[in-house]
C-alpha cells in the first residue's frame, strides 16, 4: 500500500513538473470579463508567429478584479501582462506596480502615438511617463430614438445644452408620461454629471488634485444646467423603474441616453426590429463637446522578467488586424484610428463614436479617483432627490474629498508621492 | 483551573497535548488575525501603503475619532441598529409562533410545512435577491399588483428611501426566520408532556397553557435565539448588498456593508478595521446585555 502510494506521489511529480520541463517561454496574462474570455480566439496566432511561447490566459471578473490584483501585487503574484481598466492606471502606478514604457515604444515599429486618439493616448500618461498601451476604448455619446424625435416634430438631435433642454421639452410634450431622457443615480455610474463639469471648463479637485474645488463658479453652473434635466421633471429620478434601461430605450418610455459602445451590440441584439428607429450622435456641447476617455489599457508589471515577450504580446494586440478581430468579437472599439477604417466607421451608428472619440479628455489621473466620482455621485443624488440644494451640498462635498485626499496631502508634503 | 492543578502532571500534560492542536489552530487563525488586525486599526494602512510602509502611519485611535466625526459611519450605524431592533424581534416572534403551530398535534401535513418554512434559509441569497428585485418592483411587482388591487397607489419600494430599509427587513425576515422554527421546535420537544398534561387538569386554557408553561419553559431557548438574532442581524450584509448596495441615499448601508466598501473596494485597510472593532464592540454589549438580563432573572 505504501509503495502504492509512493509510486502515485511520484507520478503527480512528474505531472506537475511537466510544463516547467518543457522548454517553452511563457506568459501570463489576465483580462476582465468578455475580453478575458474572447482574447483567447487571438493566442494560436501568436504562438504560431512566435513558436515556442505560449500565453496563458486568466480571465477575472470585473467585480473581483480591482481586489485580486491589489492581493496579488501585495502577495507578489502579478501577471507579467494585464488589461487595466483606464481609471486605475494612476492607482497602481502610485504604488509603483507598473513598467514605464517609453524605451519600448520608442524602438517600436508597430505602437506610435500618433495612430492613436490623443485624448485616449494621454489618459495612460502619469508625470511624463507612459504606462500603458491603449487596447480598446469606450466614451460615452447620446443615443436617440429617431421615431419619437419625428413624432415631437424634431428633424435633428441637440448640439447645445439650450437645444437639449428644448429637445427635452417637445418630446416631453408629444408624449406625456414618458421621460425624455435618462440620466443614471446608480452610484457606480458617475460619468453625467461629470460631462457636464467637462464641457463647461469647471475643475473638480486643486493643489495638485488634492483639495476639492467643487465650489469652482463653472462647476457650480454646469451642475445647476444638469440638475436642470431633474427638476423639468425630463430625467427620471426613480431608478427602480430602470433596472432594465434598453427595455425602457425600446419601449419609448425614454427617448435618449447617455451611454457606452457595448449598448450598440446589446441593442442590436435584443431588439433588432428597432434598428431603424434609433441611433447615436455625439454629445451635445456647451463651451465644447467633450467626452470623458475611458476604455482599458495594457500594462506590463514591474515584476514581469520578460519585457521582450511581453511587449511582443502588446504589440500583438494592437496591430490594426489584431484590434479589428478583436472588435468584431466582443464589439470593443479599437483605440487607434487605422484600426477604424478596416470596416468600423462604416457602421453609421459607430460614426458618433468615431467623432466623439477625437474629442475626450481624462478624469484627474490619482488613486483616490473611484472615491472622489462616487462621493460626488452621492451627493448630487442627494440633491436631486430633494435632500438639499446644490448650494448646501457643496461644501460638504469639498469637506468629504477633502477627507479622502488627506493622505495624498500627506505624502505630497513629505514628498514620498510624484504629482 | 484549579481542577487542572490537583490532578496529577502526566494527566494535566496530556490534556494540554490534546488540546494544543485546537488552541493552536485558533492562536493562529484567530487570534493572531485579530490582535494583527487591531494594531492595522491603529494605523491608516491603504493602498499606499501596500507597496511602502513609509507609506502608512500610526495614528493610534486617529481612525476611532474619525469614524466618531463621519456622518455615513454614524447612518451606517443607526441604520444598522434600527434593523436589528425591528427586524429581530419580529423575527422571533414569527419563529415562535410558527414553531408552536407546525408542533401541533392537530396540524396536517406537519413535514411539508417544515420544509416550506425551512426552505427560504437554504436558498441562495443571489436568487432570492433576483426574486425579491421583482416582487418589489414599482410596475410589474406583485405586491404592488395587490396593493391596486386593494385600490392602493404603488410604492416604489427599494427606490423610496423611507421604505427601502423596511423592504430589507422583510426580505430578511422571511429569509432567516425558518432557522430559529427550527430551533424552537427542537426545544419545544423537550418540554415534558406531563407539564401540559398537570396545567389541563388544573383547567388551564390553551393560552395559559402556552403562557404558564411553554414560555418559562421555553426561556433558554428564547435566550439563545435572541443572542443569535442580535449578532446575526448585527452583521447585516447580504441583503442591502445585492438588492440596495446601500442606496437610495444610504438608506440601506449597513456597517459591515460601510466596512466592506472602506476596506475592499477602497482598500482603507486601517479605517475598515476600525469599524470592525466597533461592531465588535457592539456584539460584546448585546451578548453582555443579554447575559446580564438572564443572571437577573435567576435572582
Amino acid at each position: 500500500m505504501r509503495y502504492l502510494c509512493g509510486l502515485l506521489l511520484a507520478g503527480a511529480g512528474l505531472l506537475a513538473c511537466h510544463p516547467a520541463a518543457a522548454p517553452r517561454r511563457s506568459l501570463t496574462f489576465w483580462a476582465m470579463g468578455v475580453e478575458g474570455e474572447e482574447v483567447r480566439t487571438l493566442v494560436p496566432e501568436f504562438e504560431q508567429r512566435y513558436p515556442g511561447t505560449r500565453v496563458i490566459v486568466q480571465s477575472i471578473p470585473w467585480s473581483a478584479a480591482h481586489e485580486k490584483l491589489l492581493t496579488a501585487f501585495a502577495g507578489g503574484a502579478l501577471p507579467d501582462v494585464a488589461q487595466l481598466g483606464n481609471t486605475w492606471l494612476p492607482e497602481f502606478q502610485a504604488i509603483g506596480a507598473l513598467l514605464p514604457l517609453d524605451q519600448l515604444i520608442a524602438s517600436s515599429g508597430t505602437i506610435r502615438a500618433d495612430t492613436y486618439f490623443p485624448g485616449i493616448w494621454e489618459t495612460n500618461r502619469m508625470g511624463d511617463r507612459i504606462y500603458g498601451i491603449p487596447w480598446y476604448v469606450d466614451t460615452r455619446v447620446l443615443f436617440y430614438r429617431i421615431d419619437l424625435f419625428r413624432q415631437a416634430g424634431i428633424s435633428h438631435p441637440p448640439s447645445t445644452w439650450e437645444e437639449w433642454l428644448e429637445t427635452c421639452e417637445r418630446v416631453r410634450q408629444a408624449r406625456p408620461g414618458t421621460y425624455p431622457v435618462f440620466f443614471p443615480l446608480i452610484y457606480t455610474e458617475w460619468q453625467v454629471p461629470l460631462l457636464f463639469v467637462l464641457q463647461n471648463n469647471g475643475i473638480l479637485l486643486a493643489d495638485g488634485n488634492a483639495r476639492g474645488a467643487l465650489d469652482d463658479p463653472r462647476t457650480v453652473e454646469a451642475l445647476r444646467h444638469y440638475l436642470r434635466f431633474f427638476e423639468r421633471g425630463h430625467a427620471p429620478t426613480r431608478m427602480t423603474e430602470f433596472a432594465n434601461l434598453l427595455q425602457a430605450f425600446a419601449s419609448g418610455n425614454i427617448a435618449m441616453m447617455i451611454t457606452g459602445p457595448w449598448n450598440v451590440g446589446e441593442l442590436r441584439r435584443r431588439y433588432p426590429a428597432l434598428e431603424s428607429q434609433w441611433t447615436t450622435t455625439p454629445l451635445p456641447g456647451h463651451k465644447n463637446r467633450l467626452s470623458v476617455a475611458g476604455g482599458s489599457s495594457l500594462v506590463i508589471f514591474s515584476t514581469c522578467s520578460n519585457h521582450e515577450l511581453a511587449w511582443k504580446w502588446i504589440e500583438f494586440l494592437s496591430e490594426p488586424a489584431s484590434q479589428f478581430r478583436f472588435f468584431q468579437l466582443t464589439g470593443d472599439l479599437p483605440p487607434r484610428k487605422d484600426s477604424w477604417q478596416l470596416g468600423i466607421r462604416e457602421d453609421p451608428k459607430m460614426t458618433a463614436f468615431y467623432e466623439q472619440l477625437s474629442a475626450v479628455a481624462s478624469m484627474p489621473k490619482i488613486a483616490e479617483w473611484e472615491q472622489v466620482a462616487v462621493k460626488i455621485q452621492e451627493h448630487l443624488e442627494a440633491v436631486v432627490l430633494g435632500r438639499r440644494t446644490l448650494e448646501e451640498a457643496i461644501p460638504l462635498l469639498n469637506r468629504d474629498l477633502d477627507a479622502i485626499l488627506e493622505k495624498r496631502r500627506w505624502l505630497l508634503t513629505k514628498g514620498l508621492l510624484a504629482e | 483551573m484549579g481542577q487542572l492543578s490537583h490532578r496529577s502532571r502526566p494527566e494535566a500534560r496530556a490534556a494540554l497535548l490534546f488540546a494544543f492542536p485546537a488552541l493552536f489552530t485558533l492562536a493562529v487563525f484567530f487570534f493572531l488575525p485579530v490582535l494583527a488586525a487591531f494594531v492595522m486599526s491603529l494605523s491608516d494602512f491603504d493602498v499606499y501603503s501596500l507597496a511602502d510602509f513609509r507609506r502608512a502611519r500610526f495614528v493610534l485611535f486617529g481612525n476611532y475619532a474619525r469614524l466618531f466625526h463621519d456622518p455615513l459611519f454614524w447612518k451606517a450605524t443607526l441604520n444598522t441598529l434600527y434593523f436589528v431592533a425591528v427586524a429581530g424581534p419580529v423575527t422571533i416572534l414569527l419563529a415562535l409562533a410558527c414553531s408552536l403551530l407546525l408542533n401541533s398535534e392537530r396540524l396536517r401535513g406537519a413535514q411539508f410545512f417544515r420544509l416550506a418554512v425551512f426552505l427560504p434559509v437554504v436558498t441562495n441569497m443571489v436568487a432570492v435577491a433576483i426574486v425579491w428585485r421583482y416582487l418589489y418592483h414599482p410596475h410589474f411587482g406583485l405586491i404592488n399588483y395587490g396593493l391596486r388591487i386593494l385600490g392602493l397607489q404603488p410604492v416604489d419600494w427599494l427606490g423610496d428611501p423611507r421604505l427601502a430599509m423596511p423592504a430589507i427587513i422583510v426580505l430578511a425576515v422571511w429569509k432567516n426566520f425558518g432557522y430559529h422554527t427550527l430551533i424552537f421546535l427542537a426545544g419545544l420537544q423537550t418540554i415534558p408532556e406531563d407539564l401540559y398534561h398537570a396545567a389541563r387538569i388544573d383547567g388551564a386554557s390553551w393560552l395559559q397553557q402556552q403562557i404558564h408553561v411553554t414560555l418559562p419553559q421555553l426561556s433558554r431557548t428564547v435566550g439563545f435565539v435572541a443572542l443569535l438574532t442580535a449578532i446575526g442581524y448585527l452583521q447585516l450584509f447580504a441583503e442591502p448588498y445585492v438588492m440596495t448596495q446601500g442606496g437610495p441615499l444610504n438608506a440601506t448601508l449597513s456597517l459591515v456593508l460601510y466596512l466592506y466598501q472602506q476596506g475592499f473596494r477602497w482598500w482603507r485597510m486601517g479605517y475598515s478595521a476600525s469599524i470592525a472593532f466597533v461592531l465588535f464592540a457592539l456584539m460584546l454589549v448585546a451578548g453582555s446585555a443579554q447575559f446580564l438580563l438572564r443572571r437577573a432573572e435567576r435572582l
